[in-house]
């Protein structure tokens, strides 16, 4: 499958964004922030299809709106969460006004698609770039802070007796999660973002205990899902989001069987 | 030497409502102090004050002659609220590991010096073997003794413990008591430890600071809990009775530290109303 060039560029960013989502997905799920993906993929809807509309790609309209929400999320800090009503309309509302900017832009039914369900098959080389480029500017970012973010997600209130500022560290790690969720949005799309972030970090906090141990689990967890859905999607001709998503879920529901395993011996 | 915790004239405020009011005196070194007094009488107003985290409105707080400052190394902390730990996915190591020199930017890296003070701080607390396993699959009990690790790590001079026998049973509460009590004395360190009931310190401790009414008054259990002196810190009338060794605080015909616990999170204003 390699002879063909979108196969080629299809691994190639997978395999950048399975990076990215693996590692920030672990303090994702240690935070238990995992709606803040979710809420991020939703608004960068708006973002993208406005950025096709203005005549941009729309990976940076995805990149500028869920940066700019992200920032907004952890300045208005932990009481997003409870307001789950505003919220869920707030998410209605971006993925609504995705819709209005398409239907505005002539109703270009595949660009809606692939925003919403990814189309990795369609990358070209310099959307790679940009998201090498993204990726690595995101893991600096994340080595840079993962020691008292660490600190600040086991032990807020100690971590701020100690000097450490928990609103700053969630405002820049909120900033490195929109990264990463625009990434995946590029693979599987906006509603199974999801499935990347979350799915491979979840499953290996279910396997190990040790920091280290789910990080390096939680990344292989990405890369094989990337890898393997795309490859079962060039020889069955399904949608890559399916088999991405399919194998995702399949991983999980393993680690949890294994988990419930465990614990009840 | 100067005092672990000295405070001159300090009125303490949350919002706009003050807590202390002109409150004077001061923690010697090496010394078990437990802080008692209901909710709402400023134990963890005072605590973040030590901290560094509230400022003094009024009045001058000292920690080893030093204004307070956040990031002080001298002080270790165990705050109140540690039910998040409770549901985390992470082995006991990893917990305490994550706070080691947790305010320096960079990857979370343990050197073999790290590895040794975490190694310590879980000897110290008889933690070694649980730290092994999986937070979410320990007791309670068992948590505490991780958490007071945390507050090990960078061996402090001064443990400020808010409410480390909360939501414990009472077994295990004179478990914790005698642990804390036992490695004051090892280290040589002062430990201010906040407490709704009395009781399960009693036997340990060296000196009782109770706050109420804005006020706070610090010296020996005997000195300090009985009716009168504690009816002029309170205002109101208050009864000791010491029964088989146990002491019991009443106001009118109720126990306050027994009802402190059935209404949680309302004010000390209440108890006016008992008398």
């Amino acid at each position: 499958m390699f002879e063909y060039d979108f196969m080629r560029h299809a691994f190639a960013a997978a395999t950048v964004v399975a990076v990215l989502s693996g590692l920030v997905g672990y303090f994702v799920v240690l935070r238990g922030q995992s709606f803040a993906c979710h809420a991020l993929a939703h608004v960068g809807f708006t973002g993208a299809t406005g950025a096709v509309l203005l005549g941009t790609t729309p990976l940076w309209g995805l990149v500028s709106v869920t940066v700019a929400a992200g920032i907004g999320m952890g300045m208005i800090g932990d009481g997003l969460a409870q307001r789950d009503v505003a919220s869920g309309m707030i998410l209605s509302l971006s993925l609504g006004l995705g819709l209005l900017f398409l239907h505005v832009y002539t109703a270009f039914a595949t660009q809606a698609t692939a925003l919403l369900f990814g189309n990795v098959l369609a990358v070209d080389t310099q959307t790679i770039w940009s998201l090498l480029l993204l990726s690595a500017f995101s893991l600096a970012l994340l080595a840079f802070i993962s020691r008292p973010l660490l600190f600040a997600s086991l032990q807020p209130e100690l971590a701020e007796a100690k000097g450490v500022s928990p609103r700053w560290l969630d405002i820049l790690f909120l900033v490195i999660v929109a990264l990463a969720t625009a990434e995946s949005v590029q693979i599987v799309g906006v509603l199974l973002v999801f499935v990347l972030m979350v799915g491979p970090a979840a499953s290996a906090q279910r396997l190990t205990t040790r920091i280290g141990k789910a990080l390096l689990l939680s990344l292989v967890f990405a890369l094989a899902e990337a890898w393997c859905g795309l490859t079962l999607s060039f020889y069955t001709d399904w949608p890559t989001s399916f088999c991405i998503t399919a194998l995702s879920v399949a991983i999980f529901v393993t680690a949890q069987l294994r988990y419930r395993h465990l614990t009840r011996r | 030497m100067a005092a672990a915790v000295d405070l001159q004239g300090v009125t303490l405020a949350r919002g706009r409502k003050n807590v202390l009011t002109n409150v004077t005196f001061s923690l010697d070194s090496c010394e078990f102090v437990g802080m008692l007094g209901p909710n709402g009488a400023g134990k963890t107003t005072l605590i973040q004050a030590l901290l560094g985290l509230v400022p003094a409105s009024h009045g001058e707080v000292r920690v080893f002659g030093a204004v307070p400052a956040r990031g002080n190394p001298a002080i270790g902390y165990m705050p109140q609220s540690r039910a998040a730990a409770a549901s985390l996915r992470l082995s006991g190591f990893d917990f305490v590991a994550g706070v080691v020199k947790g305010h320096r930017w960079g990857l979370p890296l343990l050197h073999r010096h790290d590895r040794r003070e975490i190694a310590w701080a879980l000897d110290m607390v008889g933690a070694a073997e649980l730290a092994r396993h999986p937070l979410s699959e320990i007791s309670g009990g068992q948590r505490q003794r991780l958490l007071l690790a945390q507050a090990l790590i960078g061996r402090p001079k001064l443990l400020l413990l808010d409410e480390p026998l909360m939501s414990l049973d009472p077994h295990h509460q004179q478990d914790v008591v005698a642990l804390i009590r036992s490695i004051q004395r090892d280290l040589r360190i002062t430990v201010l430890f906040s407490a709704h009931e009395l009781n399960p310190l009693v036997g340990s401790l060296d000196r009782v600071l109770y706050l109420g009414g804005g006020q706070a008054a610090l010296g020996t259990v005997d000195e300090v809990v009985n009716g009168p002196n504690l009816s002029r810190l309170y205002g109101s009338a208050i009864d000791v009775l010491h029964v088989r060794g146990r002491i019991f605080v009443m106001s009118g015909d109720c126990e306050m530290e027994r009802d402190e616990h059935r209404h949680d999170h309302t004010g000390h204003g209440r108890h006016a109303s008992h008398v």
